[in-house]
């Protein structure tokens, strides 16, 4: 019997479970690994070679050198460890998530200064859109 | 007899911790954020508690994908702030309570709750930025602390169910300890927040602080509430919220609001800050 997944409608959304952690635990690994600032170091001079010591997916590895990471969400990244990521190459939080969104970094800092992003018509895939009745 | 006498909440979202450590807590993007915890500062000089039991969430810090407990209890005497990627946050090493632990460990263990007892580890943000938001720049913190670390990140945490019920169990397991110790719970994380995919920048204000309400006045049904909720109407991320509950469930059925404050944005994030004293 599978696992039931009632999250699997929510747009834009992956939810980090039991699947996508067994499809992720190398990604998320090599991704812990740059919590140390020799590894940083040598990650920085040659990302391939860093990443090559890793029993990581072709499509992971280069998920991480083109830095997609709603592909490498796909691929069974998580955030917090996809962040170790980010942090190496100076990044926040805040832009790794506006770029996940496809806005841009002013349009996303905006949308958050006026409250955030709407959970009307986000709750659902095929839910109507807000201001469009029901 | 040690004692729980009050709880606090708060979100502890990492760019709190960055603008603090590096000087731009009063550009204006920041300064409404961290007014909302001046009150706290004094409440909690006044306060003066001996132990806080800190409920928090490791990020992927001290936690790999090889081993990841539900429920995690530090009985160590010290824990270092840990290396996100950036370096240690340049705050105090946080001091443990060993003794109060272990106790606590024992206790909850035997009234069916398995926490995972760790002597060694390092501390992320989940835990120092609460405490950097309460006790502001200081050489030393003055509380030791016991973490209490929530898998909220491999989906399904526990519940929120699970999650109040061991607040009663600590409780029970900090009135059993001989020492006279004032000790306070801090539950830590949320509110709403979504910090990956298409959707990320999800906040929910109305959901947020109906949230708070019930947290203060009817936390018993307000444990009951699905993780499929929270996903959808608070974010991906805002689901660390039952990290909160474990707090409410330490706390007197009838609680006194000393403090409420919410904010939004800090960075992804919406913020919520709450105080709430045992005993009215």
């Amino acid at each position: 019997m599978s696992l039931e997944k009632p999250y699997s409608d929510i747009p834009g959304t992956v939810i980090f479970d039991a699947d996508q952690a067994r499809k992720g635990y190398h990604l998320n690994q090599f991704c812990m690994s740059l919590m140390k600032a020799d590894n940083r170091t040598r990650f920085k001079r040659d990302e391939r070679a860093y990443l090559d010591e890793w029993q990581m997916s072709e499509d992971q590895k280069r998920a991480v050198l083109a830095r997609d990471y709603n592909r490498m969400i796909e691929l069974g990244g998580n955030i917090y460890f996809l962040s170790k990521l980010f942090s190496t190459d100076g990044k926040s939080f805040q832009y790794t998530a506006a770029t996940m969104t496809g806005m841009t970094q002013e349009a996303y800092a905006t949308m958050m200064l006026n409250g955030g992003r709407s959970p009307e018509g986000n709750r659902r895939v095929g839910e109507a859109p807000a201001g469009e009745g029901k | 007899m040690a004692r729980i006498t009050a709880g606090v909440a708060t979100s502890h979202v990492p760019a709190i911790g960055a603008a603090l450590d590096n000087g731009r807590a009063s550009e204006p993007y920041w300064k409404p954020l961290f007014a909302g915890y001046d009150f706290s500062k004094k409440w909690i000089a006044r306060q003066k508690p001996d132990v806080a039991v800190l409920v928090y969430n490791d990020h992927a810090s001290a936690f790999s994908l090889d081993i990841v407990p539900t429920f995690a209890i530090g009985c160590a005497a010290s824990f270092q702030p840990a290396d996100e990627g950036w370096g240690p946050r340049p705050v105090p090493v946080v001091e443990g309570h060993p003794e109060l632990a272990s106790h606590i460990a024992q206790s909850v263990i035997q009234q069916d709750f398995d926490l995972t007892i760790i002597n060694r580890m390092d501390v992320d943000h989940g835990l120092t930025v609460p405490m950097s938001l309460m006790f502001g720049q200081t050489e030393r913190w003055p509380v030791r602390v016991i973490p209490l670390a929530v898998n909220v990140v491999l989906f399904p945490p526990p519940s929120g169910r699970r999650c109040f019920e061991l607040g009663k169990a600590i409780r029970r397991a900090v009135e059993s300890f001989d020492e006279d110790l004032n000790v306070q719970i801090w539950g830590t994380g949320g509110m709403s927040h979504q910090l990956q995919g298409p959707r990320a920048g999800l906040i929910n204000k109305e959901w947020d602080n109906r949230w708070l309400d019930r947290l203060i006045d009817d936390p018993e049904e307000l444990a009951k509430m699905p993780h499929i909720e929270y996903l959808r109407e608070a974010g991906s991320e805002g689901v660390e919220l039952v990290m909160w509950l474990i707090m409410r469930g330490a706390l007197d059925a009838k609680v006194r609001t000393v403090h409420r404050f919410y904010h939004v944005p800090a960075s992804n994030t919406a913020v919520g800050h709450i105080i709430l004293e045992n005993g009215q």
